[in-house]
């Protein structure tokens, strides 16, 4: 039952993934943005599968709900008529399956092989559920987080910065 | 993944669908009397008894009108949009525990352990039912309360998500089932966090696109907004989801702040059996959240609409800052406590 979902929701992250970036049938950004959306969703249904709630909660809500509501926000504020008529670069498609073909072929061929793909290191050995992963944060990781947290504080600060016409 | 569990969830899901779109038809009609009340109209009356039976007739003229597309919209969104508005809406009601049990069920769709946020995400969801509506309409109205709605929706859900987070900073958990848990031993959470009920109650009114902050229909300055371009059964979608949010806001809104099923003052009557109970406290439940539908269709025939920027500004310049002092004055309330 798991597994089939996991295919399922891989499959679905791959193609609408791929769908992205190279749809033979639309060129319009909204689309691409649209299954952009697609693609987090599957990812967050793989996390499910992995136990960690949390984190698929907070990808929809974060990802899907905000991040690319902007981005779906912005593009339709854009003339988008240059970019219909854009035809798709075959050049940058096949850069683009290349690349992910050897970042394949690295992860299966080289750790998986190398290390020997031990079956026991997969199973969770956390419950991905609220508390747990505070205390990894908030314990262990404390430091990263802190300064994440400061790296989005300037993030912020500048897009303020940015967005004021004159700067007293 | 046993078969017992499936046919529970499966009848569970039936029996929520099944309650909640009747509810939905009468919530229209209750907003179409109650509006009449309040400006000393009769409101329907022709169809049935004291006019009882008017969603029946609304809902055959729906469904028989002509679905008209207009020639320059783009299809594919113009087809999809009213179905996702309508999806998200159902959706959150998987986590609302709305009974205690009857026989060995636990009367909650998915007992989620992260159940808040689960709502949050997918409530994050409908506004694409929306925006979607806007640009594929195609036309400068319903564009327009697209953009309005993504901007609105967008800034009220940081007010209520963070005005939350003292509600479950109180209990310690996130499961809504735990949180009723918790009203039942310490008495209802609106009396701990009421300003959290507050900033929720008034950003649920924007997240539902309901006045005063109905922005992205505004008819008086964008036609109808976001469906102007819609007829028949699509329009009939953006309405029942409209409504359905509003249950489900109302639902949201008893279990986190007005106990959920539970009975607050009275001892429960004695009853002859388990069954009449897990029966009462769905009555109770259910009779909570039509006491917030009352609410919301009462104040959008009391106040006028808000400006746009009244709107931005109570978003961002009150209800955002105020929300993280509230955090903040409850976690150092705790540790003292501590």
């Amino acid at each position: 039952m798991q597994d089939i979902a996991f295919y399922i929701f891989a499959a679905l992250t791959l193609i609408c993934g791929f769908l992205v970036v190279f749809n033979p049938l639309s060129r319009n950004p909204v689309t691409s943005a649209m299954f952009l959306v697609l693609t987090i969703i599957s990812m967050a249904g793989l996390f499910v599968l992995l136990n960690a709630f949390f984190l698929a909660a907070v990808q929809i809500l974060v990802y899907a709900g905000a991040v690319l509501v902007v981005f779906v926000f912005v593009i339709m504020l854009l003339d988008l008529k240059e970019e219909e008529r854009r035809k798709v670069n075959i050049m940058g498609v096949g850069l683009g399956i290349l690349s992910v073909a050897s970042i394949f072929y690295i992860l299966v061929f080289r750790v998986f092989t190398k290390a020997g793909l031990n079956e026991k290191a997969v199973v969770a050995t956390v419950e991905g559920d609220t508390k747990s992963l505070g205390m990894i944060l908030f314990k262990n990781y404390l430091l990263p987080f802190e300064v994440l947290s400061l790296l989005l504080l300037v993030g912020v600060v500048g897009a303020i910065l940015l967005s004021k016409k004159d700067l007293k | 993944m046993n078969l017992e569990f499936l046919l529970f969830s499966a009848l569970k899901v039936v029996g929520v669908f099944a309650l909640v779109m009747p509810m939905i038809a009468y919530s229209v009609m209750a907003e179409r009397k109650i509006s009449a009340w309040i400006q000393d109209r009769v409101g329907p009356n022709r169809v049935g008894p004291q006019g009882m039976l008017q969603p029946l007739a609304d809902g055959i003229k729906f469904l028989l009108k002509e679905d008209f597309t207009p020639a320059h919209v783009r299809k594919a969104y113009f087809w999809l949009a009213p179905a996702i508005a309508m999806v998200p809406a159902f959706l959150t009601m998987a986590v609302i525990p709305f009974g205690s049990t009857i026989g060995h069920q636990k009367m909650v769709i998915a007992d989620l352990n992260v159940g808040i946020l689960y709502t949050f995400g997918i409530v994050s969801l409908g506004v694409y039912g929306i925006v979607l509506a806007g640009y594929a309409s195609n036309s400068k109205y319903p564009f327009l309360g697209g953009i309005r709605s993504s901007a609105q929706m967008i800034s009220y859900e940081l007010a209520m998500g963070l005005a939350v987070i003292p509600v479950f900073m109180l209990v310690g958990d996130l499961n809504l089932s735990k949180v009723i848990e918790y009203q039942s031993n310490h008495g209802w959470l609106v009396l701990y966090a009421p300003f959290s009920f507050v900033i929720f109650l008034v950003s649920s009114f924007a997240e539902t696109n309901r006045l005063p902050f109905d922005m992205p229909e505004s008819e008086s300055e964008l036609v109808a907004g976001y469906h102007t371009e819609y007829s028949s059964m699509k329009f009939a979608l953006f309405f029942m989801g409209e409504y359905a949010n509003m249950i489900s806001a109302s639902a949201m809104m008893v279990t986190l702040f007005f106990g959920g099923w539970t009975l607050p003052w009275f001892s429960e009557p004695a009853l002859s059996n388990a069954w009449m109970y897990g029966a009462l406290h769905i009555g109770v439940f259910i009779a909570k959240m039509l006491a917030f539908m009352v609410l919301f269709i009462w104040i959008r025939w009391m106040l006028p609409r808000f400006r746009y920027d009244q709107l931005m500004d109570l978003g961002w310049r009150r209800f955002l800052p105020f929300a993280l002092l509230n955090v903040l004055a409850y976690a150092v309330w705790l540790w003292v406590r501590a």
